[in-house]
């Protein structure tokens, strides 16, 4: 239908015509980040096969993380599960023996998930406080300039590898330990509770200062108006107000401390057994698969019995992931 | 329109946002090589329709379209256009400039070299003729390896012109092309957009109305979504024949 | 009724609390540092850097455990760098949200949990046992590469999210396609930031032994390894193959720390670029 140049649109209401017309899918809403990123998938965007052949390669190589977290569990369940063959699973939980090269081997863990607890429990115990504090103080107290520095300084102590630490704890905290408390050796509890528990500092510290500040402005404005000295302000409008991610660092760092090898395979003392005051040297899942793993054969008894040990390590730590999770969302969902 | 071949037929467009109809029933025609102005109050559907013209519009997730738009007789909404090749002959200028990080010969020869060339003579020639187009060439001519982000506003501006029309573009559509411009600027912009109208379809996007006077030969003005007039500007301007028209461009909203 | 002489006291007393416990806290990473470093300066030379182990590693050098960890950053990285930036980019440029997005992100936020000794059992299992390569250079980097994936893929996928919308807006305008738009435009705009995320990940993968230990890190090896398949000495299981097994603990001590001291300075020293290098880039983009 045309139109001379100077007509003036008729107002009826024309019916609409689905005259060759594209359907543009009306999709659901774009995730985060707005429209034009992220958006579904139009095949009429894409210029040709080509753009969709990249487009499918690139989904296909990011699904790494999938397969490598499922061949994770996979291999673990694959090899841990036989160990269940020459064991029942209760006597591997709550056995108290574990001499696994013995015949007929001994595969009580409980020794071993008691010293990861242990160890877990404690250096949280100390590392926690001292965490959230240093937290505290970078994101409320120290003056602005210096907070950066700070920052920088605890995230750059994140980067210590946990070997460095290690080989402090067996050799400069164990000899003092030794000598201060008069004990047969300096390899124990406390010694990988202290340096499991200065090993998560900056992790929890970081992850609680960045909860911390982004506790709005208007909040800390409003108290301080109110006439609330900073402390006041802090311990009562600040902290709780970062309360989930404060929880969600402290669960993090916990699963940090769980998992860690090397500061307890060198300072942590080696026997498997219960321990019964804090310097009793223990022996947490973790080392006990790093000393034994080289010397086993593979495919034996002992193989499968440390995949188990994997396993249920796995097991509390995804447990924890998930929980450090849910605090967050609930959190972020206020 | 007397004499003047139809380069973009539009008829019966539907845009909506989800549920919310944003251009309502739009029917007109844009003449080839002509200036034509959209005018109209914020929000009124004019940029929303110019992002139709070259499927800009596919990247938003909830848009939804009927109707259709003929471009030299081929239906741009259909679902097995090939936008690529279409966005090769219509190009677009944003509101705000906006360069690639990179130095100004890579910006106008980013067109050209997705198009598969690679001659450095010709990407040369290319390079030098759209930024003379673009009014731009003696300014930029010694420093063309900088980077495109260094120039001020208005430059770069017009480098954005050169390098949408170094894939010698049939339409160039104009998304308020000045309004982040100072007046000199704004200028030398309209200057250009004169001097372009003989090479190609000009469609620009104003909410500036003595802009539009100045620069077009045909206006079309929409109001919450309808398109309410088209015509030759001079005549819309002296004699409009609808009364929200003459409302509208005698300021009384808007 | 507290008086406000109280809370007063109270705010001042939180205040010197908490500016002790950092002090304290920085007092004795001083300490700490210095009794390293005073334990293991007099080993170090440039002979120790270049020097392989001899004598039963009771003396020499780190030569080969040094050049060791460097091969296995390598390798990890040339494994970890392409499928991290190519996860993030799913993230950002290409998924529309959803649950299989969903799916994607949670595990690799699980795999940033996993416990190191476990993706040492993850690569014995794969890729020693399963794949046939057995204990060697390229079971080890491979190990290490899944470690890092976590991190690059979320450096890699902000990176991304960072790059204005207006540059792919005119990019899609001049008629590329999504893929040239991404190859031409975003990724170039996005790779300072990536590379900071890779520097960083190189100071996590130097450092981690666990992994390593029953992947391919030999106790010794003569002489540096040549191919992939063959095993190699790293830093970090030097480190505690010596503090742990050493046959002379006296002659070995000093060399001991000046390992640590080796380690240290790598490790801190490639963080210390990344974070200034990521600092640098904040500011410059913060505007």
């Amino acid at each position: 239908m045309s139109h001379n140049g100077d007509a003036v649109l008729d107002k009826t209401d024309w019916t609409v015509k689905l005259h060759g017309a594209a359907r543009l899918v009306a999709g659901k809403e774009a995730g985060p980040g707005g429209p034009g990123r992220g958006n579904k998938m139009k095949r009429s965007s894409f210029g040709g096969r080509g753009d969709l052949i990249a487009a499918r390669a690139i989904f296909c190589i990011s699904t790494a993380g999938v397969i490598i977290m499922a061949f994770i569990i996979m291999f673990l369940v694959a090899n841990g599960l036989p160990a269940l063959r020459e064991t029942p699973l209760h006597s591997i939980l709550l056995g108290f023996d574990w001499y696994p090269t013995e015949e007929p081997p001994a595969l009580g863990m409980l020794p071993l998930i008691a010293g990861t607890l242990a160890a877990t429990l404690l250096s949280s115990l100390i590392g926690l406080p001292v965490a959230l504090a240093l937290a505290v103080f970078t994101a409320e107290i120290a003056p602005k300039k210096l907070r950066e520095v700070f920052k920088m300084m605890m995230e750059l102590l994140g980067f210590v590898p946990s070997i460095v630490l290690g080989f402090i704890g067996m050799q400069i905290l164990a000899p003092a330990l030794q000598n201060r408390f008069n004990i047969a050796t300096g390899l124990n509890l406390l010694n990988a509770s202290l340096l499991l528990g200065f090993l998560i500092i900056p992790v929890v510290a970081s992850l609680s200062e960045e909860a911390l500040s982004s506790v709005p402005r208007e909040l800390r404005d409003a108290s301080y108006a109110l006439g609330a000295t900073r402390w006041e302000t802090i311990s009562k409008v600040v902290v709780p107000g970062a309360k989930s991610g404060m929880i969600s660092a402290s669960l993090l760092g916990m699963m940090r401390s769980l998992g860690e090898t090397m500061i307890v395979l060198m300072a942590a003392g080696g026997a498997a057994v219960l321990p019964k005051s804090i310097m009793d040297p223990i022996r947490p899942l973790t080392s006990t698969i790093a000393a034994e793993m080289g010397e086993t054969p593979v495919g034996g008894v002992h193989y499968h019995a440390l995949f188990f040990a994997g396993l249920i390590l796995m097991v509390i730590t995804l447990a924890i992931n998930l929980l450090s999770m849910l605090v967050e969302r609930r959190g972020a969902q206020k | 329109m007397e004499g003047i071949n139809t380069q973009i037929s539009t008829r019966n467009l539907e845009l909506y946002y989800g549920q919310a109809r944003v251009l309502k029933n739009i029917s007109f025609d844009i003449g080839e090589k002509t200036v034509t102005a959209f005018i109209g109050p914020s929000g009124c559907g004019k940029s929303s329709f110019l992002r139709c013209l070259n499927r800009m519009n596919d990247f938003i997730p909830q848009a939804h379209v009927t109707g259709s738009i003929e471009f030299d007789g081929v239906d741009i909404l259909s679902p097995s256009l090939d936008v690529i090749s279409l966005r090769r002959k219509v190009g677009m200028v944003f509101q705000k400039p906006n360069p690639f990080p990179m130095s100004i010969y890579d910006n106008v020869a980013y067109g050209p070299r997705l198009n598969g060339v690679k001659s450095k003579t010709e990407l040369d020639d290319t390079v030098e003729r759209s930024l003379k187009g673009a009014a731009l060439w003696d300014e930029v001519k010694d420093k063309l390896s900088s980077s495109g982000v260094g120039l001020s506003g208005g430059q770069q501006q017009r480098l954005c012109i050169a390098r949408a029309i170094a894939t010698q573009p049939q339409v160039l559509l104009m998304d308020e092309p000045t309004s982040a411009l100072d007046p000199m600027g704004t200028a030398r912009i309209e200057e250009l957009v004169r001097d372009l109208k003989g090479l190609y379809t000009v469609v620009i996007v104003t909410h500036n109305m003595q802009q539009a006077a100045r620069i077009s030969d045909y206006t079309a003005f929409f109001l919450l979504g309808e398109l309410v007039e088209y015509g030759r500007t001079a005549k819309m301007f002296t004699s409009p024949s609808d009364k929200r028209t003459e409302d509208y461009i005698s300021g009384r909203f808007g | 009724m507290k008086s406000v002489a109280a809370r007063k006291f109270k705010d001042t007393l939180a205040t010197w609390f908490f500016c002790a416990a950092e002090a304290a806290l920085v007092l004795l990473i001083v300490c700490v540092a210095y009794f390293i470093f005073r334990e293991g300066h007099g080993v170090l030379s440039w002979n120790f850097i270049t020097e392989a182990p001899s004598d039963g590693m009771t003396s020499g050098g780190v030569f080969t455990p040094l050049i060791g960890t460097i091969q296995l950053v390598a390798v990890s990285m040339l494994a970890a760098i392409p499928i991290g930036v190519a996860a993030g980019l799913y993230f950002a440029e290409y998924s529309s949200g959803g649950r299989l997005a969903d799916l994607l992100r949670l595990s690799i936020r699980s795999l940033a949990g996993v416990p190191s000794v476990i993706f040492g059992l993850f690569g014995l299992s794969l890729f020693v046992v399963f794949m046939h390569f057995g204990s060697c250079l390229l079971s080890a980097g491979l190990t290490l590469a899944c470690l890092s994936l976590p991190l690059i893929v979320t450096a890699s996928e902000q990176a991304f999210l960072a790059v204005p919308q207006d540059y792919r807006d005119a990019s899609y305008a001049l008629g590329a396609t999504k893929w040239q738009t991404i190859t031409r435009v975003v990724l170039p705009s996005a790779a300072p930031t990536i590379i900071t995320g890779a520097i960083l990940s190189i100071g996590r993968v130097a450092g981690e032994t666990a992994p390593i230990m029953f992947t391919g890190a030999a106790y010794f090896a003569p002489d540096v390894a040549k191919s992939v398949f063959s095993q190699v000495m790293a830093l970090p299981y030097h480190i505690y193959v010596l503090a742990t097994s050493s046959t002379d603990v006296n002659a070995t001590r000093p060399i001991q720390y000046g390992a640590i001291i080796v380690l240290l300075a790598f490790v801190l020293g490639v963080s210390a670029v990344g974070v200034a290098a990521r600092a640098k880039l904040e500011a410059r983009n913060g505007r």
